[in-house]
């Protein structure tokens, strides 16, 4: 593998954004560090910052551990990321007001037809519906690597129900309280809107048949979800009721929730539960954490569902290599940010191209997430380069393939000392009656020495993200 | 405010309540066994199971009682929901369910007090005295108590929190007193004998109250000071009576926030009346046994009552 962009230097020299951390660090002692490194996990645990892990026997509060070394982007870096990342949100919506309507895109033979309607996350219960404002994703997280000085690459795009945004908040609120001194010296953009611009976005696309200030709830799948501490927090933050679907049900044109005034109605629900669970009557029969009856609601406009039902369809890995072409077809203007190439296994000569080189690639499965059932070919053994070869020929429309990036590393603390580790970015874009996106989002690093994987379910840490005003 | 919330921060406080009592019975059970032999009659321990509802769970798991497996199923065993350490994780995972609804504050009590018992947990128990862990409990619960008083708004949520905090008292008070005058004691004859006033003063220094029995009444202990202490006295926090008002506070306070009266609200204030009305003699006329059963009834009824009111969110 080639040597990767160190984003602190620029040959051999500092860059100017990390220049007032290199003194940072020299005053700060091993010693003191350790110190500091406790403290910040006493105050996760202290506060509740885990992620519970249940079923797989240990300890089901677990941290997922912070670097103290905080990422930096300057002005201008940032000005472009922001750029890039509101013009995918505004394709990835016209995308999905399209094609459950008319199917202009596909009319035009700019994306193939099978990849849309025959994907699993094409919601066939909400074709026809355009929702309020023209919006199905309302919170759109875009994961971004970066490989050189000015090179970003999109690397995916989460519609759904992207997490993560607790951390981005948790991690700029402790390091805060631990270094006052770094934000006096620095001159960083503030975050802590967020919560505040969630609910604006939320209320912003309130149904038809709201009457007055929109109530709005957030649903969770409950407090055994590994998510639950994030869900409690935005709630708390937002100020608005955290539900489950047991506090929820369907009367006349409208939902409820449970209050101990009685029923009172529900106008928006910010739900952190997949499509499949939120409806028994229309989606999973087998359902517990859903609400009979709410997509009839939702289809007779008597609540909004955010990110709206179907939305999964444009955060497919095989409909992710089209973003560009969405791009081009919807707003008439050029991708800011660029896909990494990638090949679909689903077509012949991709496929070929994709088992002669497996030693060199990373592939995916197109509906996989989290890190799970990944081949990074440069990092694996003869052996299990075999074993995955088998498999993707199996069913080869499982399966897409990039190359192997040289993820940017950041210095991060490591055992013994400072030690370049790579880092991805997610950035969280609000979407409603206008966009939102506050300067930053949740780095992930991956804190094994080489490694490319910074999902937390594997061994990957967060960072606080700094982006600093002009 | 959602009705599962309520509920939820409704059991969060009869948990803690429930933590706190199970400890007190355990420093009960500790001091009458300090106490010499009384004619070769040694079951105190066996007693105290008995008292916390816990005896048949005890003997399936453990067998004879012996004192130390016996306060390690009251105060370590998950398989007991009802020791102090299940108590403990059930009040601190409810918390955690409604953290929202809580201030940083009392969360961070509450968390750091359960990182704790893990601590004790994976402590030898030869190395813990039970004094030690039942203080652990009183001051905890002291803490969480007092950091919802400073901290919390007035809200409804408040109001759920003290309900809960008073039915559990008023519920385990009254199990307590039940259990020390046909349980603790061996045989009818001993009533009024040394045996039995040491037992009624054990019992007082476990609530913390012997001291502030003795600023109440002066002269000699008898039983009908205690039972007037334990029951009518309207300055004993700790009092039937008390918990009683209590629970009508919190239901009056909440009555007057959504702006009507429920079913709730009559049972508490008739559940009222016969405290503030009633003497000691009237009890023992009555028959205590009696009137601590009918007392423990009505209050099962009552929570089934703010239950239908408040917590299935379907009152029009």
């Amino acid at each position: 593998m080639t040597t990767c962009f160190n984003e602190m230097f620029d040959d051999g020299a500092v860059r100017a954004p990390y220049a007032r951390l290199e003194d940072w660090t020299r005053s700060l002692p091993a010693g003191l560090r350790h110190m500091k490194q406790a403290e910040a996990e006493a105050l996760f645990r202290r506060i509740g910052i885990t992620f519970a892990v249940y079923g797989e026997g240990g300890d089901p509060d677990r941290l997922i551990p912070f670097d103290m070394f905080p990422r930096v982007f300057t002005a201008n870096e940032w000005a472009r990321l922001d750029r890039g990342i509101r013009q995918r949100a505004r394709a990835l919506n016209a995308f999905l007001v399209d094609v459950y309507g008319r199917g202009e895109i596909i009319r035009a033979g700019k994306i193939p037809a099978h990849l849309v309607y025959r994907n699993a996350a094409f919601e066939k219960a909400v074709v026809g519906i355009v929702p309020p404002k023209g919006v199905y994703s309302h919170i759109v997280g875009i994961d971004i690597v970066r490989t050189g000085r000015d090179e970003f690459f999109v690397l995916e795009d989460n519609c759904r129900t992207p997490s993560g945004v607790s951390y981005m908040l948790e991690n700029r609120e402790i390091m805060m309280r631990m270094f006052p001194d770094l934000f006096r010296e620095n001159r960083i953009e503030p975050v802590d809107s967020y919560p505040a611009l969630l609910r604006r976005t939320l209320a912003s696309v309130a149904p038809l048949k709201c009457e007055g200030e929109p109530t709005v709830v957030l649903l969770t799948p409950g407090h055994f979800n590994s998510a639950y501490y994030e869900h409690s927090f935005l709630a708390d933050m937002m100020g608005v009721e955290l539900v489950e679907g047991q506090d929820l049900f369907v009367e006349g044109e409208f939902v409820w929730m449970r209050t101990t005034e009685g029923p009172r109605r529900v106008d928006v629900i910010y739900r952190r539960i997949d499509d499949a669970f939120i409806d028994p009557l229309c989606f999973r029969p087998d359902s517990m954490l859903g609400i009979a009856g709410l997509m009839d609601v939702y289809r007779s406009g008597g609540v909004n569902i955010c990110s709206c039902p179907g939305a999964g369809v444009a955060d497919d890995k095989a409909v992710y290599t089209f973003v560009p072409e969405m791009i081009r077809f919807y707003l008439g203007e050029e991708p800011i940010l660029n896909n990494v190439p990638t090949w679909q296994c689903a077509l012949q000569d991709d496929l070929k191209y994709v088992l002669a080189h497996l030693g060199d690639l990373v592939v995916k499965e197109v509906h996989g997430s989290g890190g799970y059932g990944m081949l990074v070919g440069p990092k694996s053994t003869a052996d299990q380069i075999e074993r995955f070869r088998a498999r993707i020929e199996e069913n080869p429309a499982k399966y897409i393939a990039q190359p192997t990036l040289a993820l940017s590393a950041t210095p991060t603390f490591v055992e013994d000392g400072i030690a370049p580790r790579h880092v991805d970015l997610r950035p969280y874009c609000l979407v409603g009656d206008r966009i939102e996106l506050v300067p930053g989002g949740l780095t992930r690093v991956a804190l094994t020495e080489g490694s490319l994987v910074v999902n937390s379910s594997q061994g990957g840490g967060v960072k606080d993200t700094w982006v600093l005003a002009e | 405010m959602l009705s599962r919330t309520a509920d939820t921060l409704f059991w969060t406080a009869r948990y803690l309540e429930r933590a706190e009592n199970m400890a007190r019975l355990l420093e009960v059970g500790a001091r009458i066994s300090l106490l010499p032999s009384v004619h070769g009659y040694r079951s105190e321990w066996d007693s105290l199971l008995q008292a916390s509802g816990t005896a048949e769970g005890f003997a399936r798991k453990y067998g004879e009682p012996v004192a130390r497996n016996i306060e390690s199923f009251l105060f370590f065993d998950r398989d007991n929901p009802s020791s102090v350490v299940s108590c403990l994780t059930q009040a601190r995972e409810n918390a955690r369910i409604v953290r929202a609804a809580l201030t940083t504050q009392v969360w961070d009590v509450l968390n750091t007090a359960f990182q704790e018992m893990k601590q004790l947990e994976r402590t030898p128990r030869s190395e813990l005295e039970l004094t030690q862990l039942t203080e652990w409990v009183t001051r905890t619960a002291a803490l969480v108590r007092g950091s919802i008083g400073a901290t919390l708004l007035r809200n409804d949520g408040y109001d759920f929190l003290n309900l809960g905090y008073a039915m559990e008292r008023a519920d385990a008070t009254a199990r307590l007193i039940d259990v020390k005058y046909y349980v603790l004691l061996p045989r009818v004859e001993f009533v009024g004998s040394g045996l039995d006033n040491y037992q009624w003063m054990t019992l007082l220094r476990a609530l913390s109250l012997h001291r502030a029995f003795h600023w109440s009444y002066a002269g000699d202990i008898t039983a009908r000071k205690i039972v007037d202490f334990l029951i009518l006295n309207p300055e004993n926090p700790r009092a039937l009576r008390a918990s009683v008002e209590a629970i009508n506070t919190a239901l009056g306070r909440l009555a007057s926030r959504y702006g009507r009266q429920m079913d709730a609200q009559v049972r508490a204030e008739a559940m009222l009346a016969p405290l503030s009305e009633t003497s000691v003699e009237g009890i023992f006329e009555e028959g205590m046994h009696e009137f601590l059963t009918g007392f423990i009834t009505e209050i099962a009824a009552l929570s089934h009552q703010v239950w239908e009111d408040y917590l299935t969110g379907d009152v029009r």
